[in-house]
């Protein structure tokens, strides 16, 4: 063992530790498309000090240092793209104060979504958090950090909008307070109205520090929720349905999808509306709003609601919604990547058309899903390719295919989303040279080194 | 291509013009009701093409034999006058078509059809069915293609219905029992009414039921409840067969509660409407539906046709009337469940 082996093996514990070809291989790839990349060391610390004193050491003898929560942004932002230490954060899952009158609760760096979910359901069942449809595995920490958004992102924004405090373990080694954690016991704000620093870390993908905790907002969870399906086959008039919908200020969360099989799916485009009440009355009462806001288009006869198989419900009220993993393997080999451009909810018709014209062009399975973030002020559009991982030629073709989504995007005035390192390239290339900037004094004070997750982020 | 038989001189000379009199969505006296048949079977406009809401209730109300419901679903299409969002539209029918995914059980010259509805494959076992189990068929390739008529899209099922008939006729069945009173209606009324040829004889699974209770009469405990009967819009296709209801509930002890919306009156369970046509509509008919059944104490609510449970099912169990399709009510009269 050579002697940062040792060392980190020391930091750790052996069992924590790993040099061995198996860890390197499971470490060297993520469920994308990226090519993997193998680390020379993985580690899998359990508390703040022992990830301070891997990121001195990591520091000292400049080694890039990759933190990982599940490993499920698909993107290859947890792929070690130039060696080092790929770090786990997993054993860091501990929920450490749920404040119930003060709607917050405060975890580790690596606490999953799946645990904190099961965690309030047992202890406090009327709290919860925004809920991505990621795996249940996925971590919190992460998800905010690639301003993930989840079941409450309609009502408050990203996911990332709804936290109240960090704490961060920079590249030296400090560990560093952010929001009124600062300077009270309490985490009740992220900066206001101080200076918000999360900025400094947010949207980084770790590389200007690491989470060891965060405080996450918690939300009414209301006794009943049921969903509602509006389908059209007028893409060019989804926007304006999706603004009658968000001014009733009755609805939970607003996701639309549109793909070609199974048949029950075919030619339309579905709004599904979520909604939630704590009585009968309170359920009925935003049912009967939400109907209303779309009646012109009933009238009109350029949309109407589904009846909602009794089948079909429970699989659209489940969280994490399985039924996106499971249309990951609809090709049988396991793949499956999305390029999800935030983007004007204006821009659905072009959207819309264009994964259609891609999968076309490439020939490939395809979903195109959609996820409104506040009162219609943007949506994700997942541009949803799956593909077999034992076929080179689909994978090939896929990648040809999320490239040309890259350019769409960002042409039709979009942001990436958890970019890859490609599109990290261009979203720079087209950014305002003086915001460029200001990202550059970021990263050179925060990570003097360029250790951490190098490859991404760097401002040339 | 098939032609609906029609005849607009019975409408002339009509008594009653009941088809659209005793509509209970459009309010029409007898001169009126005479006069819009005739200029629909004339091809004219009328304002019963656009406010008819497809209940398919007139269908039934006809005493003379014409087929008010299927001439104004045709010439709707012709007008492309639409019922339905076409989203909705599109799904139904593509929900429809034939995928290859069809079931057979071991048939022979007499087979069960639960057409489309997945439900049945469960629902269909135990003494009741043991006759003719397990000769069964489902899928779209089976499927009677009449729900189509609510689209106003009476093509489709031109289109479809003889391949249906095809399929059948390949199987080389003699009787079909179906499960679903749709595909009865259609095989045994709507397809004669176009003049297509059915090859095999169809059996109502009321009727069917009927008999076999009877066969089974020693094991039948009466259930001595309250019942209210949801008369599903498919039935007036089939109202030959309609009182079958009173025949069997007779059979197995349960008091069909008399109330303001049944039989003839009965209420569309609103699913359609819905999609349709809203939230109004639907609501309004669902909730003067459950009100009457609870007006009239009714215990429990009898379903027919599987879709229209699903449609008002849970509302009327939160109004603490239990809902049952027809096929587990015998089940529990004969200690099945
Ligand atoms: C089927 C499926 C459905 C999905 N649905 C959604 C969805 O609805 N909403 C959504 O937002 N996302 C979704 N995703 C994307 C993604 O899985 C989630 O955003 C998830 O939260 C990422 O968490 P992770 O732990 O897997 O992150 P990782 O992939 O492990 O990490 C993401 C980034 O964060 C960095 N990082 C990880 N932990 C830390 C830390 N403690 N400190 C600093 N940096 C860190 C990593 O280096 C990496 O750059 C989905 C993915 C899949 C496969
Ligand atoms: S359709 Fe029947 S009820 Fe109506 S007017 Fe003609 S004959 Fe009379």
């Amino acid at each position: 063992m050579d002697d940062i082996a040792h060392s980190l093996a020391m930091i750790v514990g052996e069992a924590y530790f790993s040099n061995q070809p198996e860890e390197a291989y499971f470490y060297a790839r993520d469920p994308g498309l990226m090519p993997p990349h193998k680390p020379d060391y993985v580690v899998v610390p359990k508390s703040v000090e022992e990830i301070q004193e891997i990121a001195r050491l990591a520091s000292r003898e400049k080694i890039p240092l990759v933190p990982m929560g599940a490993g499920l942004a698909l993107t290859g932002l947890t792929i070690p793209l130039k060696g080092g230490i790929v770090m786990d954060m997993k054993r860091m899952n501990r929920i450490l104060k749920v404040n119930e009158k003060a709607r917050h609760v405060i975890v580790e760096g690596g606490t999953s979504q799946g645990l904190l979910k099961a965690y309030l359901e047992k202890n406090y069942p009327r709290l919860r958090h925004s809920m991505p449809d990621s795996p249940a595995t996925a971590t919190i920490a992460a998800n905010v950090m690639i301003h993930g958004q989840g079941r409450l992102t309609q009502q408050y924004g990203f996911n990332s909008d709804m936290i109240s405090g960090l704490e961060v373990v920079l590249a030296s080694g400090e560990v560093c307070k952010i929001g009124s954690c600062s300077m009270s016991p309490d985490w009740f704000s992220k900066g206001a109205p101080m200076p918000d620093l999360t900025g400094l870390f947010l949207g980084w993908f770790g590389a200007t520090g690491i989470i060891t905790k965060v405080a996450v907002k918690l939300y009414p969870k209301k006794k009943m929720r049921d969903v509602e399906i509006f389908i059209t086959d007028r893409e060019d008039l989804v926007p304006d349905m999706v603004y009658e919908l968000t001014h009733t200020e009755m609805v939970e969360d607003i996701n639309i999808f549109a793909q070609p099989k199974p048949m029950i799916f075919k030619d339309n485009h579905h709004i599904a509306i979520f909604i939630t009440g704590d009585t009968d009355e309170e359920l009925e009462f935003k049912r009967k709003m939400t109907w209303y806001s779309l009646d012109r288009f009933i009238k009109s006869k350029d949309g109407g609601f589904m009846g909602v198989p009794p089948v079909m419900k429970p699989t659209l009220l489940e969280m994490p919604q399985r039924s996106v993993s499971r249309f990951a393997d609809v090709k049988k080999g396991g793949g499956f990547e999305y390029s999800g451009p935030i983007i004007m909810v204006e821009k659905y018709p072009e959207c819309a058309h264009k994964i259609v014209e891609l999968a076309e062009k490439y020939d490939l399975g395809y979903s195109g899903m959609a996820r409104i973030i506040g009162r219609s002020h943007a949506m994700m559009y997942g541009f949803a390719f799956t593909f077999n991982r034992a076929d080179p030629d689909m994978m090939d073709r896929t990648r040809k295919a999320l490239h040309e989504v890259s350019e769409f995007a960002l042409e039709a005035g979009g942001v990436f989303w958890k970019a890859t390192v490609d599109e990290q390239k261009m979203a720079m290339e087209k950014m305002d040279p003086n915001t460029l900037g200001i990202m550059k004094m970021i990263k050179e004070n925060l990570d003097p080194n360029g250790i951490m997750n190098p490859g991404n982020w760097e401002v040339i | 291509m098939y032609e609906l038989k029609f005849d607009e001189n019975l409408c002339k000379t009509c008594p009653t013009g009941d088809c659209l009199v005793k509509c209970q969505y459009l309010d029409v006296e007898k001169k009126t009701a005479v006069e819009e048949m005739v200029k629909i079977g004339q091809g004219e406009d009328s304002f019963v093409l656009q406010d008819c809401v497809t209940c398919y209730a007139c269908e039934e109300y006809c005493k003379r034999g014409n087929h008010p419901f299927y001439l104004i679903t045709e010439r709707r299409e012709e007008k492309g006058i639409l019922t339905s969002p076409r989203a909705i539209t599109k799904q139904w029918i593509n929900i429809g078509e034939p995928q290859g995914k069809y079931r057979l059980g071991d048939v022979k010259e007499r087979v069960l059809s639960f057409g489309f509805m997945p439900e049945f494959l469960q629902w269909v076992k135990g003494k009741l069915f043991e006759d003719v189990m397990p000769s069964y068929i489902f899928g779209q390739e089976f499927f009677c293609n009449v729900v189509y008529i609510h689209f106003a899209n009476t093509s489709i099922i031109k289109e479809r219905l003889p391949k249906v008939v095809d399929n059948f006729r390949k199987l080389g069945v003699k009787e079909v029992i179906f499960v679903h009173d749709e595909c009865y209606g259609a095989f045994a009324h709507l397809a004669p009414a176009y003049g297509i040829e059915v090859p095999f004889k169809s059996v109502h699974y009321f009727e069917y039921l009927y008999n076999r209770l009877k066969e089974l009469k020693d094991f039948i405990k009466p259930l001595n409840i309250r019942a209210a009967y949801q008369r599903p819009c498919s039935s007036r296709l089939s109202s030959d067969q309609h009182h079958f209801v009173a025949d069997i509930m007779e059979l197995i002890g349960v008091d069909l509660i008399e109330r303001k919306y049944q039989g003839e009156n009965a209420l569309c369970c609103g699913g359609i409407y819905a999609m349709a046509f809203g939230y109004d509509l639907a609501h309004d008919v669902q909730k003067r539906n459950i009100d009457d059944m609870v007006e009239h104490g009714a215990q429990y609510c009898i379903f027919n046709c599987p879709a229209c449970q699903s449609s008002i099912g849970a509302e009327v169990a939160k109004r603490g009337i239990k809902p049952i399709h027809l096929i587990h009510l015998c089940k529990m009269a004969i200690g099945e469940m």
